[in-house]
């Protein structure tokens, strides 16, 4: 059970803010989906191994040949808030603690 | 209605390069029907025809993106607001792959948030609404993909495929959906839901346009480090019979615990006979953690997830919020009102299990289910060729039946959530009604097992012999 406090420390390491509404109402379904996930734990899994990814292949390297980079200026284009021919952004001292 | 519309895709590209018809016409037929769309089922549709080229394999024949996949210059927002208006400065690697093969871009496909749904009632554009009647959802992620395939808004269209996203839609709108194995086709410019598991596929009115619009996709890309080089070619499947197939039926996904509906229960038994007549050996097997998949899938995709949409943060794309109000307030504002309601629950859930304390006890159990899972088809397919299941418990559900409680929302994806986790192929095809409502078969088999499974398919398809053409009024 998800109480309102983790669901608040949660929410800070995923930088998203809830309304108190919504804090509470995400309490209630976690918990909820949770409690049906946690049947898992009763598995024994001793001894087997993780699984990350189906593909085993090892990060194969390609051929390391120069190609085109995307354009600066397109790529701007679709940001908030260019500035300088860079992602503008907030200075991170403005923000209250 | 244009006699245009009947023809299937791979008649359409035939007829294309006899000359028979013309490509630009053939556009324009199906460009003036997506435009007149009232499914909710295109995000974007081409504001005029393309010059199109008929002479490459895919013959002219347009095809409908899930908006998920980028594509330069044209809105790409992945079903969300908080991408409303993005147009990337570059294509996915399977929308050119097509595109080169000589299939022009036709529009963009409504989705689930982040292919974070199964019934396309999460998309930040409202929802797509399914052709058999519209008071029921498509299924989903790929809502609109399967809505205008089946309506016969779109020739063919892509998806991608997460927990069934493809297969999903594609059984409750009465039309072929398949997931390649895992690696078969790029990632790259598919906006990222859950890395180890997302693959794109074709959604298409038949097998043979599946097989025809696959054998384009597949390949290895040098932008996606995860993608495989394609053994062989696909072929057009032609098998008549499923002689010398030995078909597995799992209990763990057939029976009660999926909550499989009666009518979906006949359908499917009905399907099996037929298999039999076509020379099939249908017998019962086991994959005993099959029933855990979908506890390991809701930890493992939302944990990929959370880490997938940090992106979404108000500097490089989308939406910003909050911009005076410093860097931390400037995140969490964009993303608080940027994200719909599923995707703040997906990515809380993936942020709790991976969070510290907790990693072990759900990310790394969920891992340690995911080998099980694909112990258990690894033994199945020992004695079998393909497993087969229905491909979701239950026929298209009314609008707002499931919004209410996610996890009755999760439980549509009972069926088909197993396939990815183990990187296998998986197929469905519309194997009858049920209350005038299309039912889905699923067939799936070992890794890049895709001619056989479509060869399997295409004669069970025969067998069958579906009809769509209400779904296209």
């Amino acid at each position: 059970m998800l109480d309102r406090d983790q669901v608040l420390h949660v929410a800070r390491l995923a930088r998203l803010e809830l309304t108190d509404p919504e804090v509470e109402r995400m309490a209630s379904e976690l918990s909820h989906v949770l409690d049906h996930i946690e049947k898992i734990r009763e598995l024994d899994l001793t001894g087997v191994a993780p699984t990350a990814h189906v593909v085993d292949a090892a990060g194969p390297l390609r051929a390391d040949e120069p190609v085109e980079c995307l354009d600066r200026d397109a790529v701007l284009a679709a940001a908030p808030a260019p500035v300088d021919g860079g992602f503008g952004v907030p200075s991170p001292g403005q923000a209250p603690a | 209605m244009s006699e245009l519309i009947e023809f299937t895709a791979a008649e359409a590209a035939a007829r294309v390069r006899a000359r028979d018809i013309d490509a630009g016409e053939l556009f324009e037929a199906y460009r003036e029907r997506a435009a007149g769309d009232e499914l909710n089922a295109f995000t974007w549709v081409a504001p005029e025809s393309p010059t199109v080229t008929a002479d490459g394999p895919l013959g002219g024949v347009p095809f409908a993106a899930k908006d998920l996949f980028c594509t330069e210059g044209i809105p790409s927002q992945a079903g969300s607001r908080i991408l409303e208006g993005y147009r990337p400065p570059y294509t996915a690697t399977v929308v050119r792959k097509l595109s080169d093969a000589g299939a022009p871009l036709l529009g963009k496909t409504n989705q689930d948030e982040f292919a974070m749904g199964s019934s396309t009632e999460n998309s930040g554009f409202g929802p797509a609404l399914n052709p058999w009647d519209r008071a029921r959802v498509p299924g989903g992620s790929s809502g609109g993909s399967a809505a205008a395939v089946a309506a016969g808004l779109a020739p063919w269209a892509i998806g991608t495929d997460t927990g069934g996203s493809i297969r999903q839609p594609a059984a409750l709108c009465g039309i072929v959906g398949m997931k390649p194995t895992y690696g078969a086709c790029s990632r790259y410019g598919m906006i990222a839901f859950a890395s180890s598991l997302d693959q794109a596929g074709p959604l298409t009115r038949d097998v043979t346009d599946a097989a025809l619009l696959l054998s384009k996709m597949v390949g290895r890309d040098v932008l996606d480090s995860t993608s495989l080089e394609f053994p062989g070619e696909i072929a057009l499947p032609r098998a008549d019979d499923l002689k010398g197939i030995r078909l597995g039926v799992p209990e763990e996904l057939t029976g009660a615990e999926g909550g499989v509906e009666p009518g979906v229960r006949k359908s499917f038994e009905q399907t099996l006979a037929l298999a039999e007549q076509l020379g099939a050996k249908v017998e019962p097997c086991r994959l005993p953690h099959a029933p855990h998949a979908l506890s390991a899938y809701y930890l493992i995709a939302p944990a990929e997830a959370s880490a997938n949409l940090a992106r979404f943060d108000g500097v490089r794309y989308g939406l910003r919020v909050g911009g005076e109000a410093g860097l931390t307030e400037m995140y969490n504002r964009t993303r608080a009102q940027g994200f719909g309601a599923e995707v703040k629950r997906r990515i809380m859930l993936g942020t709790y299990a991976l969070s510290s304390g907790y990693y072990d006890a759900y990310y790394g159990t969920a891992q340690k289910v995911r080998t099980k899972i694909s112990d258990d088809f690894r033994a199945a397919f020992e004695r079998f060729d393909f497993v087969v299941t229905p491909t979701s418990p239950w026929v298209a559900f009314e609008l707002g039946a499931k919004t209410d409680d996610p996890l009755a929302m999760y439980l549509n994806d009972f069926c088909t959530v197993p396939m990815p986790l183990a990187g296998i192929p998986a197929i469905s095809i519309p194997s009858g009604l049920s209350d005038g409502l299309p039912v889905g078969f699923q067939l799936a088999g070992p890794a890049f097992s895709e001619q056989r499974l479509l060869e399997a398919a295409f004669a069970l398809e025969q067998s069958i012999g579906f009809d769509g053409s209400p779904a296209r009024g």
